[in-house]
């Protein structure tokens, strides 16, 4: 039994991120963390293998930032971690991206089930795990709040599924690959022992001839990141004798901007 | 050829929110000299195949087959693969929710196509669609582009409007059969718990949100709770008894920040900000919610926000084109007084 998930480094959620002179997305030297949705697949990675008495790994695909991004994994409990980079790969294409996860799925070879937070905050593109999925010929449950049953013998897997008209109960094939949502668990924090392994860990580096897959040309490309426009906005505060008055200007306003 | 579009349904009803991908299926096929085909499945998609044509749709495929009633994503993909591989439209658009979002992406795989995702802007040059996006939780925009013979495109919901009605118009309906028979489809549901009444957060015009500042409910806690657990208690009270009754005034979604989620005032599902929805409301009322960075990535796409903040520092009154300095629990009743006066 072998439980496999996904991540990467990300800029940490507070960090002010923009684009610089050269048109590349910076955040400055603030620190990168474990992309958020990640910690709740990480967790429940960990649940899972252990439940199962099984092993468990953690991928990342990209430059050697995501090295932070593993150790993190490994520090939270997370025995196995393999980075997959390929020179020259477009990664900002989800095909490309999906079609070398696939292949280090394939690699490991006695993979049950592959697990994913939502999405990545940086590129936010909820789009990789159902890719992979369709690559690997899997089941697909996504935005899976919990995971009710695993049978490794029958090859099923039971899960609560959070829809946006109430939630549903769904019985699935193994192998599969699950999308996790927050609350599905309350995502750990390393222990010193855990630091201390991730502190010595050497992280492997697959590229994709070690893969034995082909980069398939992009179906993409990022044309250019740009900042924000400006919000053009004069902050009006709202004064008045009474907590009354103040409301009945407001209510005012709202209609004199015709959102009411 | 053709520009298709997915509508969404529900027990038999298009997602409203799907016809503002018509309306982006219109304007591609108009700029690309081509017409746009709507793609209905599960019951009674034969008549929102139709009703699509109101919205500017000339044709439409559908299929009613027993095993697409309830959306699930295997039967749905195979079929929606298998039409664009006969028929090779040169986009497939829809609404960025949780499945149309998972249903293009899967197709998209299955075809080898380009996705672009979240768009907000959209054009066209020769072969290529390029899409503005957000990226970075909203922090930056990127733009993408594809040029592969079909594109898949999600849209932002609410980021495109939705064409106006035509009542005497209707779309040529073709019915189609699935392609997974019931025994090869390996995802079965056992049951489903409908929550109604609630108003989804991505598609609500108006959402009322409460922060970190419900926790300053005047309302005593009952006597057995203490620490925390009254805390918790007068939040929980103050959602029920002061943002839901301005909300429903409004017609409103309830929304929070992560901050009220985490603290378990409110459960998961009403997160607004970088770990829960990205909204873009006509208007945002944050009641007590000072603005942190992840919240402002959620909402700043908010056409007008309102802050209501005890704190006149709070950041929030820096995105807000109104503001109203003060307790939260003295001006949300107010201001849902003077809203039903105003109503009524």
């Amino acid at each position: 039994m072998h439980v496999v998930t996904f991540t990467r480094s990300t800029p940490d959620t507070a960090a002010k991120v923009w684009v610089d002179a050269d048109g590349n997305v910076t955040w400055g030297d603030v620190a990168t963390v474990v992309n958020p949705w990640d910690e709740y697949a990480l967790e429940e990675t960990i649940i899972q293998a252990k439940d199962a008495g099984g092993n468990s790994t953690v991928i990342a695909i990209g430059a050697e930032l995501h090295n932070d991004a593993l150790k993190q994994s490994i520090a939270m409990g997370i025995p196995n971690a393999i980075r997959v980079n390929e020179d020259g790969a477009d990664l900002t294409d989800s095909l490309v991206w999906s079609t070398l996860a696939t292949g280090a799925i394939n690699k490991l070879g006695d993979v049950d089930l592959v697990i994913f937070g939502k999405e990545s905050i940086d590129v936010g593109t909820d789009q990789h795990s159902y890719q992979v999925a369709r690559k690997l010929g899997w089941t697909m449950l996504s935005y899976v709040s919990k995971i009710i049953e695993v049978d490794y013998d029958a090859k099923t897997i039971k899960v609560e599924k959070m829809l946006e008209q109430g939630k549903q109960v769904l019985t699935a094939q193994l192998p599969a690959v699950v999308t996790v949502m927050k609350g599905i668990n309350e995502p750990r924090y390393p222990n010193f022992l855990g630091i201390r392994k991730a502190s010595k860990a050497v992280i492997p580096e697959w590229t994709a001839s070690d893969l034995g897959v082909e980069v398939p040309t992009s179906t993409t490309s990022v044309v250019a990141y740009k900042n924000l426009p400006e919000r053009d906005i004069t902050t009006e505060i709202i004064d008045g004798d009474s907590v009354e008055a103040k409301a009945a200007t407001l209510v005012d306003r709202l209609f004199e901007e015709k959102v009411l | 050829m053709s520009v298709f579009v997915w509508i969404e349904t529900f027990e038999g009803k298009a997602n409203s929110a799907s016809w503002e991908a018509v309306g982006v299926a219109n304007t591609l096929a108009s700029t690309m000299g081509t017409d746009v085909t709507a793609l209905v499945f599960g019951e009674n998609a034969s008549a929102v195949g139709a009703e699509a044509g109101q919205y500017g749709a000339s044709k439409a495929i559908v299929s009613e087959d027993a095993t697409l009633s309830a959306f699930v994503l295997e039967p749905y993909a195979a079929l929606l693969t298998q039409i664009v591989q006969d028929n090779s439209p040169s986009v497939v658009v829809a609404v960025g929710t949780n499945r149309g979002r998972e249903l293009l992406a899967s197709s998209a795989a299955d075809t080898n196509s380009g996705l672009l995702t979240e768009a907000i802007e959209l054009s066209i040059d020769g072969d290529t669609v390029k899409a503005v996006r957000p990226a970075y939780a909203g922090k930056v925009l990127m733009e993408v582009s594809t040029s592969t013979a079909t594109k898949f495109i999600t849209i932002r919901g609410r980021a495109f409007p939705s064409p106006a009605p035509n009542t005497s118009a209707s779309a040529d309906v073709t019915t189609t059969d699935a392609v997974l028979s019931a025994n090869a489809i390996k995802t079965q549901v056992d049951s489903f718990e409908s929550e109604v009444g609630t108003i989804s957060l991505t598609d609500a015009a108006i959402i009322v949100s409460g922060g970190r500042g419900m926790a300053n409910n005047p309302v005593d806690a009952p006597v057995d709770q203490s620490g925390d657990e009254a805390t918790i208690w007068k939040a929980k009270h103050g959602y029920e008894n002061t943002i839901q009754p301005l909300a429903d005034v409004l017609g409103a979604a309830v929304g929070a920040s992560r901050a009220a989620v985490d603290a378990g005032y409110i459960p998961y599902k009403h997160q607004v900000g970088q770990t829960g929805k990205v909204v873009n409301p006509d208007l945002y009322i944050a009641c007590g919610i000072s603005g942190a960075i992840q919240h402002q990535a959620g909402m700043r796409g908010s056409k007008i926000i309102v802050a209501i903040n005890k704190d006149a520092e709070a950041p929030i009154f820096k995105l807000a084109r109104y503001g109203i300095v003060g307790d939260l629990y003295e001006i949300v009743p107010a201001l849902t007084e003077a809203l039903k006066k105003k109503l009524s």
